[in-house]
């Protein structure tokens, strides 16, 4: 695609050179904008058709090279990016299994439907699940200390299981995924206001 | 009438009473106590310290006490305004205990309209009690009772009297004896406690080092349920409080929210092994007899009607939690609560006649009743931290609930018409959850 718009241009370039071929030696040709991040863009000198093919070859010659110069380089920051995951394999999967167990999946008041951002974090763990084949876990159901107790502990179970609920349409096996309800009784922040709440309002993960 | 009473004296290790007087026992117009509204006016007795009629006059502070602890217990029920024994007129021959020593002028002359008068006997560890109830304007005695028993039962000895004085003034046996269990998080963990209805000599009565919520009694005060995760997980206990036997509901998912049949060895709790949190109804073993509720989502917190044909619980299924009641034999439901977005924790009166719940609306949880039809809605609790989980007395009287308003949630009582508001007890940690038992028959 490059090589014809290249061509094109030369084309272009090398007609009007040839209708005043005297009348404009030193006139340099702008190219177009899309081609000013071309290396080396010739500069067509219309003296002399056998000379314009010359630089058309040459031009694409050096083209050519570039392109190569760039694909070894990719090639050379591909096999570092992959001699640098093989190194850190082992704790990324550390990272990755932190994330899976300190992400909490966050709830409205009153509620156990899963949000777009809800959703999107499930969609991480259920990943995480289908990497860690052999991993078995819990998903708490928690509340903010509003509202009574016993709904609470109601409602800590419907988020548990809406989110678990989840997961399995998305392909985790239901063995794998027990749920544990503690209504309002473990928050994570004790505070008395909408801040701790939210915090509170979670459906939390534990690696069996 | 007299049988009935007499069996359970006999119950009563060391105790006899002797009826000196059965004047308007049962027959009773209840004149004193206007059963409507029992709170709107105070009815005025005086209560002098008892007659001391021992040699030691070590027992005259006891015979002192006794009267306080007396009392106490009355004034407890907020039917009474209790006079102030510094305006009283006493004889110098010291006070007259009985007709016709007694000038009943003296009485309504500063305002009393009832009179309590103690004579008190201690004789080593042997007590001898004996207590007159008078309506000083008929000038008539209204209730006399002796009492003997062993020192230590001196307390007991007193409700039982004060009973004997409620059940004349309102036909009802009143709120003493009974117990009020609570959960409490003194130790660290919420563990189950009980006290006396007065709040008297709590006491922990699980040690399960885990959370620990929601108790009940059996209406024969002989079991009691409650929801631990002693073993991981919301479980429900069926406990027998005498012997070392009971149940355990352990199925998947939640087993919470207890609440014994009226009557019965059966009770209601919610489970959600389905997926869906439902009511079952279940055997006093843990089995389960039948499902109670049918409806996607949440249903949660039974309360028993006294007939134990309907109960009242909290679902979702209108889209934010409100009171239902269901009939248990048409199936049919109703909605009850249609004011506010959140209506939780409903508690069937003993009377039958109201449902108290807590309600929260901008932020605060309140205590509400409301009739069974639906009618009457009155809230009870106002600008006062956040009031929760409603409790009836076995007499209907009174109601126990948890409140923050002096910061740490606990343990308040007031009437039924939300008068008398008042903290119950202090222990360390927090309160919450309180459960009035039925009356403690005497065994």
């Amino acid at each position: 695609m490059r090589k014809r718009i290249m061509i094109c241009l030369a084309l272009l370039l090398v007609v009007p050179g040839l209708l005043f071929f005297t009348s404009c030696a030193k006139k340099t040709v702008q190219s177009e904008p899309t081609l000013t991040q071309q290396p080396q863009q010739p500069q067509v000198q219309p003296e002399s058709a056998q000379d314009d093919a010359a630089a058309i070859l040459a031009a694409e010659k050096a083209n050519q090279e570039e392109l190569a110069r760039q694909k070894a380089l990719e090639e050379e920051q591909l096999k570092t990016a992959a001699a640098e995951a093989a190194e850190a394999e082992q704790s990324e999967a550390m990272v990755a299994r932190n994330m899976f167990v300190n992400e909490d999946i966050y709830f409205e008041f009153d509620s156990y439907v899963l949000s777009g951002a809800a959703q999107d974090i499930l969609m991480g763990k259920a990943q995480w699940l289908r990497i860690n084949s052999d991993a078995s876990v819990t998903i708490e159901g928690h509340c903010d200390e509003r509202g009574t107790n016993a709904y609470n502990l109601a409602l800590g179970d419907k988020r548990a299981e809406i989110v678990k609920g989840y997961l399995v349409n998305v392909g985790i096996a239901a063995g794998r995924l027990m749920t544990i309800s503690y209504g309002e009784e473990h928050p994570v922040d004790t505070g008395n206001f909408e801040e701790a709440w939210a915090k509170n309002r979670r459906a939390h993960f534990v690696v069996d | 009438m007299i049988t009935g009473f007499q069996k359970k004296i006999i119950c009563l290790t060391g105790t006899f009473i002797l009826f000196f007087s059965m004047s308007g026992v049962g027959l009773a117009d209840y004149t004193y106590i206007n059963i409507s509204n029992p709170f709107l006016r105070k009815v005025p007795i005086a209560i002098p310290v008892f007659k001391n009629l021992s040699k030691n006059s070590m027992d005259a502070q006891m015979a002192r006490q006794a009267a306080d602890m007396l009392s106490d217990a009355l004034e407890f029920t907020g039917y009474f305004k209790m006079l102030d024994r510094g305006a009283f007129l006493i004889n110098p021959g010291g006070l007259a205990v009985k007709m016709p020593e007694i000038n009943f002028k003296h009485w309504t002359v500063i305002g009393s309209e009832l009179l309590i008068t103690g004579a008190y006997l201690m004789n080593g560890n042997q007590l001898e009690i004996e207590l007159r109830l008078f309506d000083t304007i008929k000038e008539k005695l209204l209730v006399g009772k002796r009492y003997k028993a062993d020192k230590s039962d001196q307390r007991q000895i007193l409700h039982r009297f004060c009973s004997e004085v409620i059940f004349h003034l309102t036909g009802t046996r009143g709120l003493f004896n009974s117990k009020i269990a609570f959960v409490s998080t003194g130790t660290g963990n919420k563990e189950i406690y009980a006290c006396e209805f007065d709040g008297y000599h709590p006491e922990q009565m699980t040690r399960t080092k885990h959370i620990t919520l929601s108790p009940a009694w059996s209406s024969d005060n002989k079991w009691i349920a409650y929801t631990s995760f002693i073993n991981g997980k919301p479980d429900l206990f069926i406990r027998n409080l005498r012997q070392k036997r009971g149940a355990i509901v352990a199925k998947k998912g939640i087993n919470a929210t207890p609440a014994w049949v009226p009557g019965q060895f059966s009770l209601a709790a919610t489970l959600s092994f389905s997926g869906d949190q439902e009511i079952y109804l279940l055997t006093g073993t843990g089995k389960i007899i039948k499902r109670l509720t049918n409806s996607r989502g949440i249903d949660v917190s039974p309360s028993f009607s006294p007939d134990g044909k309907q109960i009242a619980f909290v679902s979702e299924r209108g889209g934010t939690p409100q009171i239902y009641i269901k009939h248990l034999e048409t199936g049919e439901v109703t909605r009850l609560t249609f004011e506010g977005r959140y209506n939780t924790q409903p508690s069937w009166s003993p009377a039958g006649d109201k449902i108290v719940y807590s309600a929260m609306e901008n932020g605060h949880i309140n205590i509400r009743v409301i009739d069974i039809d639906g009618r009457g809605l009155m809230q009870l609790t106002h600008d006062a931290g956040n009031n929760e989980g409603p409790t009836w007395s076995p007499d209907a009287s009174m109601i126990a609930f948890s409140s923050t308003r002096e910061g740490l949630s606990r343990i308040y009582v007031m009437t039924s018409y939300g008068t008398d508001q008042r903290r119950l007890l202090t222990l360390q940690g927090e309160q919450s959850n309180p459960q009035w038992s039925s009356i403690i028959p005497n065994n």
